[in-house]
């Protein structure tokens, strides 16, 4: 039985002739009734960058995972240099010499860069740390950056941990290196020091896999794409002669249009940004935050939010970017009245709301869509309790639910929404984006002066981004003021007015969108200042 | 080889399959144990099972048997569904009990009409005082409630056994149980010549306020809301400490109210072995019955089918008296293994179809 060639034609072109150093072929793997990868043929050539290009939940992830071991396919075989191997364990991965840096690192914080780079290699005998020492600094000086092996990695941050992490593939001769992601956590002046770095590998013959679900990453380093869709591969090509909409097109599976799209799938787009400031509402403050101050974690220091002071206008997106992990989990806690600051003042339409609760927040008009979808909405509970959840109270009839009414209710908001599920559907077995639905049109119905949304397309696929990202803009255009934070910078530049950056708690600057770059940005995230940038 | 794959969907069959597939399971699994004692499992189980519904007298015998554990497994799943995990409800009914043994020895003297809703509530809060330290403990402090209210039952049990063998202890007999209650206090019976007395209908009326809270108002939503994510209730407005602080003390007040009954209802003075572990059996009642209240009915009846028959069997079958227990802690084993199938499927492969139906030898299938 032969494996049905899908529609990867043009990889025929390149295979024969010399051995991929990796080869893929039929990887099968499925999560319950989903799919993840189905029959996926890949081949990886010496001293290529390959993207696998695909929305969230395409099985680019599952697909690299496979080949290193951390899940086990259905089906499917793996060939290395030609001949086939079976990787059952991240072990056998390493033996065959493949390495992985995942999205989420492996590290031990409190251990430094030389005990961290060991740890996967350390037997019963005495270790040789001195030896090891040597081993990452002749591996740092491969890829070309200055890495001190006796810095804990705790104090290193996000763009060096993930150094870390390819010297830990790279000490153990691996000839493949997997990327999940490895943009995602990045500022962009670590992207580009990351591509300078996987350009060096690759001159020195190694090949690169990574995911990636940003078009402009994809042509800035890559050498061929993959391109996967709902667990498939669509078509593997050469980068240089396809265009970003023609793989965009490819990714999403059909034309892609609209306008905050072209920029947040990264296409070169000269919308002019000033001209989305088109609604002439009347500057009124409906948000003022004050000397915001918020007692931290251990890790994160003494304070995750210090003396943090922003407005947000009616009718206006406030963007706030930054690094995750630099506030504004506790920025967006505090204004969804989760979280109590130690100090400084928080003001809704003038009305002093410091320190308050769900309730009195929601009273005074604040809509609030927070990151974590799993805490804000029920799982368990139906689509039509959770709509009604946060006003239960205008739901009754004497002492009881009036059941009519939700259902009434909810019919009307699945419908407005286009919520794919019944009303007596759970929340919890509705998709990411659905469920996301679920919340925008409980928060959104109420016609809130003040939206509160972070990351609100996170883990969305791109006709539910678009649909969220509209819903977000047509707050603005009614006239509401809408505070956005989200690690996404292009999403963030699709729809805000005006920037704030968040860096380790801090203000680190404010930017009008049409000043704001990329580069500017990444500068405040990095920490420099706004003098700096705009300098 | 044999996998659990995550389902996407609940297919229609899947219910029914789940309600007769366990009981199936523990007859086959106790059918063994039960030859082994020497008695024909078909036979034994007709006595557990039919024989006690077989007449009416036995039928108002399980009724009867089954009104503390309809108290206690409505107790434990009005916690259980708020997220408030109340393993103290024997401790609570203890607390119901001595409460009510107090006022039929000591407040004398009052008509009926007056003795009786009175016993009721001071058993209730007699519960709910039982049921209080823990939920504080743990909607203040966050001190975990398991172990708090699981721990305050012996604490109960060691109180009464204190009076009965101090201040309580008969006098006429010096046996350790209280004199009789005064009779005002004594619950009437239902029927003239059954023992099946008002605490039944309490519990059945309980049972439906209940019902209709936790399914029809808005603090039963609130009160599913927090016991399924706390997190997301919280941020929906409900004031999650409040909420679980008032399932506990409710939970409290109904195991109490099944102290009273046991007391008023049944015995007619406090004894050593006024709880038979009613308090976990509810816990087994409201896990059986996954937290609904029909569930709980229809569980607690049940189990007391197969008390009752478990009693006749002892007598007829010669099958010793553990037998009962022996089947139904395997009925509970086999309905919660059950259980797994609402999320996940069983995936069978049999090795030689793995070959044909996979040519190309390769990643990970060595195992298979």
């Amino acid at each position: 039985m032969t494996a049905p060639q899908p529609a990867a034609q043009p990889t025929a072109s390149y295979g024969t002739g010399h051995t991929p150093v990796v080869e893929l072929r039929g990887i099968r793997k499925a999560f319950g009734d989903l799919l993840a990868n189905d029959d996926i043929d890949l081949r990886l050539r010496r001293g290529e960058v390959h993207a696998l290009l695909g929305e969230n939940g395409a099985g680019k992830s599952t697909l690299m995972r496979g080949l290193y071991g951390l899940v086990r396919p259905d089906a499917g075989q793996v060939l290395v240099d030609g001949r086939p191997v079976s990787i059952t364990s991240p072990k056998d991965a390493i033996a065959a010499g493949i390495g992985m840096v995942t999205q989420h690192f492996a590290l031990v914080a409190p251990m430094t860069v030389t005990e961290n780079v060991m740890l996967s290699s350390v037997g019963l005998g005495p270790l040789d740390l001195a030896a090891a020492r040597r081993q990452v600094k002749d591996a740092a000086a491969r890829i070309g950056v200055a890495i001190d092996p006796d810095a804990r990695v705790e104090a290193l941050s996000i763009g060096e941990q993930q150094r870390v992490e390819i010297l830990k593939a790279l000490v153990h001769d691996c000839r493949v290196l997997l990327l999940d992601e490895p943009t995602a956590v990045l500022v962009p002046q670590d992207v580009d020091a990351l591509f300078t770095t996987l350009r060096r590998l690759t001159e020195q013959g190694l090949a690169v896999l990574f995911t990636s679900h940003k078009l402009h990453e994809v042509s800035a380093i890559c050498d061929r794409v993959t391109v996967l869709r709902r667990g498939r591969v669509v078509t593997t090509r050469d980068v240089d002669g396809a265009q970003a909409r023609e793989l965009a097109e490819l990714m999403v599976g059909r034309p892609v249009t609209g306008v905050a799209r072209d920029a947040v799938l990264g296409f070169e787009t000269d919308e002019a940004p000033a001209a989305r400031r088109d609604v002439d509402v009347p500057a009124k403050t409906v948000l003022r935050v004050r000397g915001l101050t918020v007692a931290g974690t251990a890790s994160q220091g003494r304070r995750a939010l210090f003396d943090v002071k922003l407005h947000v206008d009616a009718g206006e997106v406030l963007g706030v970017a930054g690094v995750s992990g630099n506030g504004q989990r506790e920025l967006v806690d505090v204004l969804t009245g989760m979280r109590e600051p130690v100090a400084g003042s928080v003001e809704v339409d003038g009305v002093d709301l410091t320190g308050a609760g769900p309730q009195r927040l929601m009273d005074a008009g604040v809509g609030r869509i927070p990151e974590d979808r799993h805490a804000s909405v029920v799982p368990d509970l139906s689509v039509e309790d959770n709509l009604v959840m946060e006003h239960l109270d205008e739901f009754r009839r004497g002492p009881f639910v009036d059941r009519r009414k939700v259902r009434a209710h909810a019919n009307r908001l699945i419908e407005e929404y286009a919520i794919k599920a019944g009303p007596t559907d759970t929340v919890g077995s509705l998709s990411g984006g659905n469920m996301q639905k679920v919340l925008l049109a409980r928060v959104l119905d109420r016609e809130p002066r003040l939206v509160i949304v972070a990351q609100p397309t996170r883990g969305l696929d791109v006709g539910a981004t678009e649909y969220v990202q509209r819903q977000l803009l047509r707050q603005r255009e009614r006239g509401a003021g809408v505070l956005l934070v989200s690690e996404d910078l292009d999403e963030l530049l699709a729809l805000s007015d005006r920037l704030v950056v968040l860096s380790e708690g801090r203000v680190a600057g404010e930017l009008p969108v049409q000043e704001a770059t990329p580069e500017r940005l990444g500068l405040l995230m990095a920490g420099g200042t706004i003098e700096e940038v705009t300098a | 080889m044999i996998r659990f794959a995550l389902r996407g969907r609940q297919p229609r069959w899947l219910l029914p399959v789940l309600a007769v597939l366990p009981i199936v399971l523990t007859y086959l699994l106790t059918a063994g144990p039960i030859r082994a004692a020497g008695a024909n499992p078909a036979a034994a189980y007709e006595r557990y099972v039919l024989q006690p519904l077989s007449s009416v007298d036995s039928v108002f015998e399980v009724l009867l048997t089954s009104t503390p554990l309809l108290f206690t497994g409505l107790a434990v799943a009005v916690a259980f569904r708020c997220g408030y995990w109340n393993i103290g409800a024997d401790g609570q009914l203890l607390a119901g009990a001595v409460e009510a043994t107090f006022f039929g020895l000591n407040v004398r003297g009052l008509p009926a009409g007056v003795a009786i809703p009175l016993v009721i509530l001071a058993g209730a809060v007699a519960g709910v005082v039982w049921a209080l330290v823990p939920a504080l403990l743990r909607t203040r402090l966050g001190i975990d409630e398991v172990v708090t209210t699981l721990l305050l039952n012996p604490v109960a049990l060691l109180l009464v056994q204190c009076l009965l063998n101090g201040p309580w202890r008969n006098p006429e007999n010096q046996f350790p149980e209280s004199a009789p209650i005064d009779p005002a206090y004594t619950f009437p019976r239902l029927l003239a010549d059954h023992r099946l007395h008002l605490g039944f209908a309490i519990a059945l009326v309980l049972a439906i306020v209940v019902g209709v809270i936790i399914s029809r108002t808005p603090l039963g939503l609130r009160m599913r809301a927090v016991g399924r994510s706390p997190e997301a209730a919280r941020f929906a407005g409900i004031r999650v400490e409040r909420t679980m602080l008032g399932a506990a003390l409710g939970s409290g007040a109904i195991a109490g109210i099944g102290g009273v009954s046991q007391v008023a209802g049944l015995q007619g003075q406090l004894t050593g072995g006024i709880s038979d572990g009613f308090g976990y059996t509810g816990v087994v009642v409201a896990t059986l019955a996954t937290l609904s209240v029909t569930g709980v009915v229809f569980v607690s009846v049940l189990l007391a089918d197969i008390i009752v028959g478990a009693e006749s069997a002892v007598r007829v079958l010669q099958l010793p008296p553990q037998m009962g227990d022996v089947v139904t802690a395997t009925l509970m084993l086999c309905v919660v293994a059950v259980l797994v199938l609402r999320r996940y499927k069983l995936v069978v492969r049999f090795p030689a179809a793995l070959h044909r139906s996979r040519s190309r030898p390769g990643l990970g299938e060595d195992a298979a």
